[in-house]
């Protein structure tokens, strides 16, 4: 294999993890525009996802795209009851408040998962087969072109539902303006309690994706959820494109920096976060204004 | 025939006693004006109405029934919709969505797409200048077409009583008459009711049929506009009719 061919290798394998942070980022950011609450507990629904796609695959038997739909389904559910019991009873929440709800939250969610499935690692069985194909000197698995189908559909999804449909577009105007929302008849409770299932939904699938890859266990939502995080603070948290190239930019520059030693792989993300928050806090795409959807 | 009416309206911010016993009424295509100085609680007044600051005690009924206790949404559905202070458009989204979402709740009743696409013309027809920035994002229009958007949002929502925040806040003569114009034109040829607040008291009471006059969250004073224009103390209060006639001599 030359360079140029290791290179390709690098950056493909890059933006398959890269799609899956944008996926998390892009959990990150919508129940943050519509609540200001970064959740710390976003991991912890990716780590559900693949958790609850292994227990429904391999100990209920059932067929794989089955449960695939019952582990994103069930996932939702979480999300609704962390909204219900664990946002929605602080009235004036403060940012530290949320800070530590969502922290407790991740830590709640995580034994929970401990306790039901073990600290064993699990693994799923690839969406299509493992016949490597080849691309340009580089190899790609079936399940890479499942991981950028699944989440460019994903990502087409969530824009045409925030672009051109009134609940879409109704969640953005309460991320905007949450008091005039409420005065056009918006009820702010509902689309909140929306934003979390549409996150923890999107969440669940990117675990369900990247299961067959690189294992899950009770723990993978920590490191994942940084990374989405991440993937988030680039895109200046924007539900939208710049939060996508932001998780595709972290997978490639991690991709790379594995590429010269594997210890640096998750050195990257904390290099870019701090350094992003230090000096481009509205985020790298953003022009400096700081309205946002 | 009375359309709204607020019995001993209390209203408090904690310990800030905002409204105190405050009774108004508002009949069927009427125009009624609000005036009072900074702080008075005017928009505390609005707020009240459309449950987003609810009172502490006393009544308010619509159509004669009880409605203190409704959620905001709740409000707006049974037709009281509020344009509020500082307009308060959703900035980053398009004029059309902004339009679009104040029928919100007809969009959730499934009324039909057609209706409310024809009423989103209608709006167009009322303010032109919206029609040309239809897919400009909000934040982008001047301070009136602001303004405009705000009032075309409400009334998206087909109310029967529309209540204004201040709608000349900050805005040109030129603008405000015809923003005052298109008020004047809702209420004569929808019969929409229409509670307008205004720190602007000379071209409100101009413009309603009746007026009250709110101090320090009391009402001090109400009656038929034109004879609150020639009040003294409304004069003398928010016309600044004395000073000037003291400057003139
Ligand atoms: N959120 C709040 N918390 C505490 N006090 C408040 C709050 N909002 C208003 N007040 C107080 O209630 C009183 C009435 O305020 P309100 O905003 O209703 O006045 P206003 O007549 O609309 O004034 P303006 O003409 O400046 O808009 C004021 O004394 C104000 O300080
Ligand atoms: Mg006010």
């Amino acid at each position: 294999m030359n360079l140029s061919d290791q290179l390709l290798q690098y950056i493909l394998s890059g933006l398959s993890t890269g799609a899956i942070y944008a996926l998390i980022g892009l959990g990150f950011a919508i129940i943050y525009n519509s609540t200001g609450i970064i959740n710390f507990a976003q991991g912890e629904f990716v780590m559900f996802g693949g958790m609850l796609g292994v227990y429904f695959f391999h100990k209920q038997g059932l067929a794989l795209p089955i449960a695939f739909l019952l582990a994103v389904v069930v996932t939702a559910l979480c999300g609704v009851l962390f909204e219900r019991f664990a946002i929605r009873p602080l009235r004036r929440p403060t940012p530290m408040n949320m800070v530590i709800i969502t922290i407790g939250g991740s830590i709640f969610l995580r034994g929970v998962a401990m306790i039901a499935w073990g600290k064993d690692t699990h693994v799923l069985p690839t969406f299509s087969g493992d016949e490597p194909i080849s691309f340009a000197g580089a190899t790609l698995l079936p399940q890479h072109l499942w991981i950028f189908a699944i989440t460019i559909l994903l990502i087409i999804g969530t824009k045409l539902f925030f672009s051109h449909t009134i609940s879409g577009k109704a969640m953005s105007a309460c991320a905007v303006n949450r008091r005039a929302a409420g005065l056009v008849g918006i009820d702010v409770r509902r689309m909140i309690m929306f934003s979390f299932i549409l996150s923890s939904a999107i969440g669940a699938m990117a675990g369900i994706i990247i299961a067959p890859l690189t294992m899950t266990s009770y723990d993978v939502g920590v490191m994942l959820g940084l990374k989405g995080f991440c993937a988030a603070i680039i895109g200046g948290m924007s539900s939208g494109l710049p939060t996508v190239i932001g998780g595709l930019l972290l997978g490639v520059l991690e991709s790379l920096g594995a590429g010269f030693s594997s210890g640096y792989k998750d050195a990257v993300a904390f290099v870019i976060l701090l350094l992003i928050l230090f000096f481009r806090p509205q985020g790298l795409f953003s022009r400096g204004s700081s309205e946002r959807v | 025939m009375e359309l709204l009416k607020l019995k001993n309206i209390n209203t408090y911010y904690n310990a800030v006693h905002a409204l105190k016993n405050v009774s108004l009424h508002l009949g069927r295509g009427e125009i009624v004006t609000l005036i009072g100085a900074n702080g008075a609680g005017k928009t505390t007044l609005l707020n009240t109405l459309s449950a987003v600051t609810p009172a502490r005690t006393g009544e308010i009924l619509y159509d004669q029934q009880r409605i203190e206790g409704c959620e905001p949404e709740r409000i707006v559905e049974l037709g009281i919709s509020q344009v509020p202070e500082g307009r308060q458009v959703f900035k980053p989204l398009t004029v059309e969505d902004n339009l679009e979402l104040g029928a919100y709740l007809r969009f959730r009743r499934r009324e039909s797409r057609k209706v409310i696409r024809a009423d989103l013309e209608e709006m167009y027809l009322l303010f032109p200048r919206l029609r040309e920035r239809r897919k400009q994002l909000a934040g982008t229009l001047s301070g009136g077409e602001q303004q405009m958007l705000a009032i075309g949002r409400a009334l998206m929502a087909k109310p029967k009583v529309l209540l204004l925040d201040e709608p000349s806040m900050g805005l040109a003569p030129l603008v405000v008459q015809e923003i005052f114009g298109v008020i004047a034109a809702l209420c004569r040829d929808k019969g929409t009711s229409i509670l307008l607040v205004e720190q602007n008291a000379k071209a409100a009471l101009k413009l309603a049929d009746r007026g009250y006059v709110l101090e320090t969250g009391k009402v001090i004073l109400s009656g038929v506009a034109s004879e609150l224009l020639d009040n003294p103390e409304v004069q003398r209060a928010y016309l600044g009719k004395e000073k000037k006639e003291i400057w003139e001599n």
